[in-house]
This record gives C-alpha cells, sequence and structure tokens, in this order.
C-alpha cells in the first residue's frame, strides 16, 4: 500500500487549510431538471427546498427546453448513447459534421470543429496553430481554461491589461518581430459580464498582421441582434480568425465546446490538437440536442429578445433597489459587495429567502471584490425576477448596504 | 542611485502596478505578486530592446526579476 499515512496526512492538511481560509468549495445537489425554479438539497442530507435559480449559465432557457429534450431522444433512438471512439478512429458520425455546419453557418466563420469541451477547445488550440517562433498577447482576465492552453504552448505569452487598446498596440508592437502574433480575449468576461472591444482589437490585428482569438463561451447565441455573439455586437462578424465556444452555457448547457474560425486554422487542430485527437467527441443525443437549438435560434430570435428585456428589467431592479452593481448589459450581472464575509452572509440569507445565486470571491475575483454573481435567463418570468429583487432588497436591508456607495461599504465590512 | 533603477521602476510601474502600491528598488516583484511569472517576457523582452543585450533564457528566473535591484545587476552582467 503506497498510500501511506503520511501521505494522506499530507492532503488532509490541505484540505484542512482550505477550509480555515474559507476557500472550501461545497456542492449543492439539485433534484430537479435545470430551470428557473429548481429544488436542491444543501446542505447535503437537508430537506429538498424550492428555490429561483439566478446563477446558472442557462442564458437561454435551453437546457430542459422540451423540444430540445426531444431532439436528444431521437439522437439517442437514432444514433445511439455513445462512439467508444475517438473522432479519426471509428468516432465520427453523419450528426458530428451536420452540427459543424451548423455552428460554422451560424457564427459567420469557414470552418468548425467539435472538442469534447470548450475548456478542450482552449487547452488544445493554441498549440495546435502555434510554434515557438510566435507570441500570443492575451487580456489579463480572460478565463483559466484559456490559461491552460497557453500553457501547454511553445509560443511566447505576454499580457495586456484589461480591455486595456493602448497597452495592447504597445505589445504588438513590441512583438512585431515575431513570425505570427495571437491576440486572444474573452468576448464577454465571465466574472465582471462587460464586453470586448473586438471592433477596436479587429482594427488592431489589421495593423499590425495578427491573428484575432476570441472564446464566446458567454455570448453565443445571445449577444448581438441576432444573437451570434460578440463580433456581431461589435460589426466584425467574418473578421475573428479563432472563435472558441460550448454548448454547455446558453447553446443548451449540456456539454461539448468547439474551435470555429479560417479553414486552415480549423484543419490544423484536426491534425494536431491533441483533446481532439485524443478523447471522445461530443456523445449522439448531446449533438443532437445542441442541432435542435440551433435551429431553434436560427428561425427567431424570441429567447434572446426576451432574455434581453429580462436582463434590463433586472439591472434596472438592482440600481433602483440602491445596490451597486458592474455596469454594462449583458445578462451576467455582479452585485458588488466588496467583503467576502458579507459575499458569503448574503448568499446564504438569500438562500433562506428562497434565491439561490453565489458568493465570488478571492482568489477567484480580486481581493477586495467580493461579489454576487446573478445571471439573467431567458427562462425566468418577470415573476421570478421580483421575487428575486424582493429578497434582495430585505437581504441588502438587513445588512445596511442599500443605497450605500462603495467606500461606505467597505467602511462597515472591510475589504 | 542610477538611471538605470529609475527607468526600471519607472517601467514596472506602468506596466504592472494598478493602483497606488509604493515601489522601492528592493520591492519583491514576482514573489510579491506584482508582476506575475507570465507578464515577465514583456519586462525581459523591454531590457534586451532597452539596452540591446540578449538576456539567455535560463538566466532570466523567477529570482534574478525578483526586485529592480536584482534586474539591474543582472542586466549589467550584459552590458557592455
Ligand atoms: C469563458 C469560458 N471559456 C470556457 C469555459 C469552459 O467551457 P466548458 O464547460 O465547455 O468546458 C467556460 C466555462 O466556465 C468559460 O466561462
Amino acid at each position: 500500500m503506497a498510500y501511506s499515512d503520511k501521505t494522506r496526512g499530507m492532503y488532509s492538511e490541505v484540505l484542512t487549510g482550505l477550509q480555515s481560509a474559507g476557500l472550501f468549495k461545497q456542492e449543492r445537489y439539485i433534484h430537479s431538471a435545470q430551470a428557473a425554479d429548481i429544488e436542491v438539497e444543501f446542505p447535503s442530507g437537508a430537506p429538498l427546498k424550492k428555490v429561483i435559480n439566478i446563477c446558472a449559465n442557462n442564458y437561454l432557457g435551453m437546457s430542459s427546453h422540451p423540444e430540445v429534450v426531444k431532439a436528444a431522444h431521437d439522437g439517442l433512438d437514432s444514433h445511439g448513447y455513445g462512439m467508444s471512439s475517438v473522432r479519426f478512429i471509428c468516432g465520427t458520425q453523419d450528426i458530428h459534421r451536420t452540427l459543424e455546419k451548423m455552428v460554422t453557418q451560424f457564427l459567420g466563420t469557414e470552418d468548425t470543429i467539435l472538442f469534447p469541451s470548450c475548456m478542450d477547445a482552449n487547452a488544445g488550440v493554441f498549440e495546435a496553430v502555434l510554434t515557438k517562433d510566435d507570441v500570443m498577447i492575451s487580456d489579463r482576465l480572460v478565463h483559466a481554461s484559456i490559461i491552460d492552453g497557453i500553457r501547454l504552448c511553445s509560443a511566447m505569452h505576454d499580457t495586456f491589461k484589461h480591455s486595456d487598446m493602448e497597452h495592447l498596440e504597445e505589445k504588438l508592437q513590441l512583438h512585431n518581430d515575431k513570425r505570427l502574433k495571437c491576440v486572444i480575449t474573452d468576448g464577454v468576461f465571465s466574472m465582471d459580464g462587460d464586453t470586448a472591444r473586438l471592433d477596436k482589437m479587429v482594427e488592431l490585428c489589421d495593423k499590425y498582421d495578427a491573428l484575432l482569438f476570441v472564446d464566446d463561451s458567454h455570448s453565443s447565441g445571445f449577444i448581438g441582434k441576432t444573437g451570434r455573439g460578440t463580433h456581431e455586437l461589435c460589426g466584425v462578424m467574418g473578421k475573428i480568425d479563432i472563435i472558441t465556444t460550448t454548448f454547455g452555457k446558453g447553446l443548451g448547457g449540456a456539454s461539448g465546446g468547439c474551435v470555429s474560425g479560417r479553414k486552415e486554422l480549423v484543419e490544423m487542430c484536426r491534425q494536431k490538437a491533441r483533446p481532439y485527437l485524443f478523447s471522445n467527441t461530443i456523445a449522439p443525443p448531446v449533438v443532437a440536442g445542441v442541432i435542435k437549438v440551433l435551429e431553434i435560434l436560427s428561425a427567431s430570435t424570441d429567447r434572446r429578445d426576451k432574455l434581453e428585456s429580462n436582463t434590463a428589467f433586472w439591472r434596472k431592479g438592482l440600481t433602483d433597489a440602491g445596490l451597486i452593481i458592474k455596469a454594462g448589459d449583458t445578462p451576467i450581472v455582479p452585485v458588488m459587495l466588496f467583503n467576502a464575509k458579507l459575499a458569503q452572509d448574503v448568499s446564504r440569507d438569500l438562500y433562506d429567502e428562497g434565491i439561490y445565486a453565489i458568493g465570488f470571491f478571492f482568489p477567484v475575483v480580486p481581493q477586495g471584490q467580493a461579489r454576487i454573481r446573478t445571471q439573467i435567463s431567458a427562462g425566468h418570468e418577470i415573476h421570478h425576477l421580483e421575487k428575486a429583487l424582493e429578497a434582495f432588497k430585505k437581504v441588502g436591508k438587513k445588512y445596511d448596504i442599500l443605497g450605500k456607495t462603495k467606500q461606505e461599504i467597505i467602511e462597515m465590512y472591510g475589504m | 542611485m542610477d538611471e538605470m533603477q529609475e527607468i526600471i521602476k519607472n517601467y514596472v510601474i506602468k506596466e504592472y502596478v494598478e493602483d497606488d502600491t509604493e515601489l522601492t528598488y528592493d520591492t519583491p516583484l514576482i514573489s510579491g505578486g506584482i508582476v506575475d511569472s507570465f507578464s515577465m517576457v514583456s519586462l525581459k523582452r523591454f531590457l534586451e530592446n532597452k539596452y540591446s543585450i540578449s538576456i539567455p533564457d535560463d538566466r532570466a528566473t523567477p529570482e534574478a526579476f525578483d526586485s529592480v535591484n536584482k534586474i539591474c545587476a543582472l542586466v549589467r552582467e550584459f552590458v557592455k
């Protein structure tokens, strides 16, 4: 037995350390399908509680959409449960290629390759298209999965200050001697809900002959007039060289991701990206579900329009109540509390009021910027949002933070 | 003390310091969390361009870049 008491003790100590630092993550068991109204067991063993979910990435309310569920059932019947193979051996079905073509059409790109997840897409893409003669220049707030992809790639890496276009330009000049330069950003940033300035970035990338990479996981399906993503919002469709996105959020919420963009770059991924080569792709019923999602979203913008009006209602409601939110117009709406313990306390009290929303604090967000991240869905009805607003007001009053400035909240509770 | 220290310090402040954290020539940059090890690349490139030198990768360690004074010492080794 190689797992000695000493080894076990070492891990126990680390885990205890996480607990005492307040960084220990605990799961909450949801007994219902994902939706606006869910039933939760928390803590483990507690009786089930009916709550309104305002922290899912279920932006379009597709996770349990009856037509999507039916399409997945049909896909299960026609194409089976699993493939028992990676794509290039015997793991590619007609529907995988159908989905790739539909994504290409939806995003307005040249070609698309599916990955088991967007985490895998981000982990594999840079290494597949760049070499040690190249440089990656990333926004300092990109998602963790992109950071991992960058780590796995032999190209040089540098960063620019969050959304600071002058700083990006300086970096493009600094690295102008490199074979290829690749600028890397999220479309919508997941913690703050702000949007990348893709129009300006396209301009800079044109000027300095750089590739542009955008992770549109928190945009695909609903940002832009017809929901194509941040590139549609910024008027630069067709000009993004690499888009990665997930099917695990707005586009159905199950799982899977992709790289979509210039056809040579997509082909490089098919030849070289390790998560594509060495891991099973998306399972047939999920593929069938995502195909249905794209059909629904291509036929009508009703859902993204509803999400937009729900978001406006929610943002105005929180602001009118005197809470501090991050400015913007995406459905990611962080309610700023600054202090980590306050964020946890407010989250717990909201739960008691029947509202499920989670506190985020260091190291997930910078020190002194603790918050409750709320996320709005087209699956919410106004009565859900009204109830959630009432709860925020009640809890806000209890902690005396309504109408208070950042300074005042920090004076009361510390950073 | 000399110009090189000021130039490097000002560069670090401009590049990495987001608030008004005080920076001295001995403030730990990397172990102090001011410069992440990813971003060391641009610091290295800045030094190489500015002083027309080439710092071998095996010398550009987080330890050697951990303060303005340490960086100056490293650069001086390579300036002719
Ligand atoms: C910006 C961003 N990229 C990628 C991912 C990973 O997506 P997936 O669940 O498909 O791996 C996430 C999910 O948290 C994300 O927020």
